[in-house]
C-alpha cells in the first residue's frame, strides 16, 4: 500500500476505526487526494484554460425508459472535443452493481473515474454489511457524490449522471437524473442527459409507452439516439462500417444485462433500415385515438 | 514498602501468548480446503447473520476463529485496504499475499504493543486461474504468517482438526467430496469411535459414553443450519465469492455424506466422482445473481463492460 494520506501514511488504526459503510467519506477522512472531486483545486486561473477544458473529451447523449418490470439505459459512442470527435467507440453507460447502472455526459475523464469511485462505493457497502443498498440509497449517495465535484464543474469540468436501476421492493425499473450540484430528482418514465437530449427526449416522447416490453424499449431507445445524432453533432449514430453500435442495457429482477455487441447491431441495423424508408423515424399518430 | 511489580518482558510475552491461545482453544474450529474448482471454506456457526467467512475482494475470502468483535474489525478493515488498493490501482492488483501480509502487521503491532492481545485466528484465501495458483495463508494472534498449500484448519482444537482434514484430504477433491472432508474433519472424534469404553483418552471421564451419544446426536452430526459455508468459485468472473446455504447446501451435504459413507477414505470411488460431477458442482454454484436477492447474499455479477456473469459450469 503507498504510504500516501497526506504525509500521515496508512495507518492500521485508520482502517480499524468503527465507521459508516462510505468508502467515499474513508477517503476524504484519510486520503482526500484520491478523490476525484478534490484533486486540481488549487491550479491558478491560466490563460487558455478554459480552452483546454473545451477541448477535453466530453461524453455525449444517454438516454434511459422504463419498461416491463425493468429499466433500459443507453448511450452512444461519441466522445467530442470542441468541434473534434476525439473516440468513437468511448464507454459512457456502466454496470454500477448487479441490479443499477449509471452513465455519464460530460468531461469524460473525470466521469470514468466517478464511475469507478461509485463502483466501488456500492461494492464497498455491500461487503461491509452483507446487504446490498436499497435503491434509494444508492441514488441518494450518487447525489452526493455529484455534489463533491461541484468545485470541478465550476472550473469548467462538469459531469452528470443519469442513474437507472431495478427496486427489488417494487419489482419495477427507476430513473434517477442529477445536475452538477447533485439530485437525485427521480424521472419517470423516461428521460435523457447530454447534448443530444433534447432531441432523444423529444423523440422518446413520440415513441414511449407505458410498460413497454424490455425488446420494444430498447427498440425506443436506439431510435431516440438515432434522432439525437441526427439533429447533434457531438452524438454518433450507429456506425455500420466500423461495426460501432450503442451500448444498450437493461436491468431487471434478473440483474443488469449489457447486451452484446451482435444484439445491439441488429436494433441498429433495424433502426438504420427503417431510416431508409423514411429516414425522420416513425409516424407517430397525429390524433390520438 | 510495596515495589514496583517486575514482570521480565518474555514473562509478559508468554502470559499473553498463553492468554490468547487459551481463548481461542474455546471456540470452535474452522477449515478452508481446496477442490477442484476453487476454495471451500467451512466454519459451524448457527448464526446466519454473524459471518465467520466474508468476500474480501474478487477472488478473495476471509475467514476467522476467535473473538467476534475483534475478526470483525479486522474483517472490516481488510475490506477497506483491498479496496482502497484495487481502486487505486487495479482491481488485478489485489492480492491475498498483501492482505496476510498487512494483516499480519496489524495483527503483530496490537500483539507486541497493547496490553491484551487479540484472540482470533486468520485466513485469507485467495483462488486462481489453476489450482496450483490458489493461496491459503493463515495469520495468527501474534502475526505469525503461514502459507498453507492445499488445507487448514484454525480456531479451536485446529491441530487436532488439521490432522483429521491431512487424512481426507488430497489433489483434485470435487466439491461434494471436499465437503465432505471438512464435515468429517470437524466433526469430534466421539462420533467415529463407536466403541466409547476403547477411547482411552476418554474413557477417563466420567460421563464419555453420554457425551458420545450427545455428540452424535448434537453436535457430532453438523447440520446445514449449523454451518456457514461459502466458496471462492474459480470459473465465475469478477466476485467469485458464493455463500452454500439452505436447499442447496443441504443436498450438497447429502451428496457429501453419502460419498464418504460409499468410500470411506474419500479419495473418490467413481460413483461418488460422477454423482459430484453431476449434482455436486452445480449445487454448489446453484445461487446465481437473480436468486440472490431474497436474502442477504450480496448480489455479484461481472466487470463493468464484461460478460453477464452467470456461472460457467
Amino acid at each position: 500500500m503507498a504510504g500516501i494520506s497526506d504525509g500521515r501514511g496508512w495507518q492500521p488504526a485508520a482502517f480499524m476505526e468503527p465507521r459508516i459503510a462510505s468508502f467515499t467519506d474513508f477517503l476524504a477522512a484519510n486520503s482526500p487526494d484520491l478523490l476525484p472531486g478534490t484533486r486540481g483545486l488549487s491550479l491558478p486561473a491560466t490563460p487558455g484554460a478554459s480552452d483546454m477544458v473545451k477541448d477535453l473529451p466530453h461524453a455525449t447523449t444517454i438516454v434511459a425508459a422504463t419498461c416491463q418490470g425493468g429499466v433500459v439505459l443507453a448511450g452512444d459512442r461519441r466522445a467530442t472535443g470542441g468541434n473534434v470527435i476525439v473516440k468513437r467507440d468511448v464507454e459512457k453507460v456502466f454496470r454500477s452493481d448487479e441490479y443499477s447502472a449509471v452513465a455519464i455526459a460530460g468531461v469524460a475523464s473525470i466521469a470514468l473515474e466517478f464511475t469507478r469511485l461509485f463502483q466501488v462505493e456500492l461494492e464497498h457497502y455491500e461487503k461491509m454489511e452483507g446487504r446490498s443498498l436499497s435503491l434509494e440509497g444508492k441514488a441518494n449517495r450518487l447525489g452526493s457524490m455529484v455534489r463533491g465535484n461541484i468545485a470541478l464543474a465550476m472550473q469548467g469540468l462538469a459531469m452528470i449522471p443519469l442513474f437507472a436501476g431495478y427496486d427489488e421492493e417494487r419489482g419495477a425499473g427507476r430513473i434517477f437524473s442529477y445536475d452538477v450540484a447533485g439530485g437525485p430528482y427521480e424521472e419517470y418514465r423516461f428521460y435523457s442527459i447530454g447534448s443530444g437530449s433534447v432531441f432523444a427526449k423529444s423523440a422518446l416522447k413520440k415513441l414511449y409507452s407505458d410498460d413497454m416490453p424490455a425488446e420494444d424499449a430498447m427498440l425506443a431507445c436506439v431510435q431516440a439516439l438515432y434522432d439525437a445524432a441526427d439533429d447533434d453533432s457531438a452524438t454518433g449514430g450507429p456506425d455500420l462500417t466500423r461495426r460501432i453500435f450503442p451500448v444498450v442495457t437493461v436491468i431487471t429482477g434478473d440483474g443488469f444485462r449489457r447486451l452484446p455487441d451482435p444484439e445491439a447491431a441488429e436494433y441498429a441495423q433495424q433502426v438504420v433500415d427503417s431510416r431508409m424508408q423514411s429516414p425522420d423515424g416513425p409516424l407517430a399518430a397525429l390524433r390520438s385515438s | 514498602m510495596s515495589m514496583p511489580f517486575y514482570v521480565s518482558p518474555e514473562q509478559a510475552m508468554r502470559d499473553k501468548s498463553e492468554y490468547a491461545r487459551s481463548r481461542i482453544a474455546r471456540g470452535r474450529s474452522c477449515v478452508a480446503l481446496q477442490y477442484t474448482g476453487g476454495i471451500l471454506l467451512v466454519a459451524p456457526n448457527p448464526s446466519r447473520a454473524l459471518h465467520k467467512i466474508s468476500e474480501l475482494y474478487d477472488r478473495i475470502a476471509f475467514a476467522a476463529g476467535g473473538r467476534y468483535n475483534e475478526y470483525e474489525a479486522l474483517r472490516k478493515a481488510g475490506i477497506t485496504y483491498a479496496d482502497v488498493t484495487g481502486y487505486q490501482f487495479d482491481r488485478r492488483d489485489v492480492t491475498a499475499r498483501a492482505l496476510a501480509n498487512w494483516y499480519a502487521q496489524t495483527l503483530g503491532t496490537i500483539y507486541t504493543e497493547s496490553q491484551k492481545p487479540y484472540e482470533v485466528e486468520l485466513v485469507v484465501a485467495e483462488v486462481g486461474a489453476t489450482p496450483a495458483d490458489d493461496q491459503i495463508y493463515r495469520i495468527t494472534f501474534d502475526g505469525s504468517v503461514s502459507d498453507e498449500p492445499g488445507f487448514v484448519a484454525f480456531g479451536g482444537q485446529a491441530d487436532q482438526v488439521a490432522a483429521r482434514l491431512k487424512e481426507k484430504f488430497s489433489d483434485g477433491l470435487s466439491l461434494a467430496q471436499a465437503l465432505g472432508a471438512a464435515l468429517e474433519a470437524l466433526t469430534p472424534p466421539p462420533a467415529t469411535g463407536s466403541a466409547s469404553s476403547s477411547s482411552s483418552a476418554s474413557s477417563s471421564s466420567s460421563s464419555s459414553s453420554a457425551a458420545a451419544t450427545a455428540a452424535a446426536a448434537g453436535n457430532g452430526e453438523l447440520t446445514a443450519a449449523g454451518l456457514e459455508v461459502a466458496i471462492l468459485d474459480r470459473a465465475r468472473d469478477h466476485r467469485t465469492f458464493r455463500r452454500l446455504r439452505g436447499a442447496p447446501l443441504e443436498e450438497l451435504m447429502a451428496e457429501a455424506r453419502s460419498g464418504a459413507a460409499d468410500d470411506a477414505p474419500a479419495t473418490g470411488s467413481a460413483a461418488a466422482d460422477a454423482a459430484a460431477a453431476e449434482a455436486g458442482e452445480p449445487e454448489g454454484t446453484a445461487s446465481p445473481p437473480p436468486s440472490a436477492g431474497h436474502d442477504d447474499t450480496p448480489p455479484t455479477g461481472p466487470a463493468p463492460g464484461g460478460n453477464d456473469g452467470s456461472p460457467r459450469l
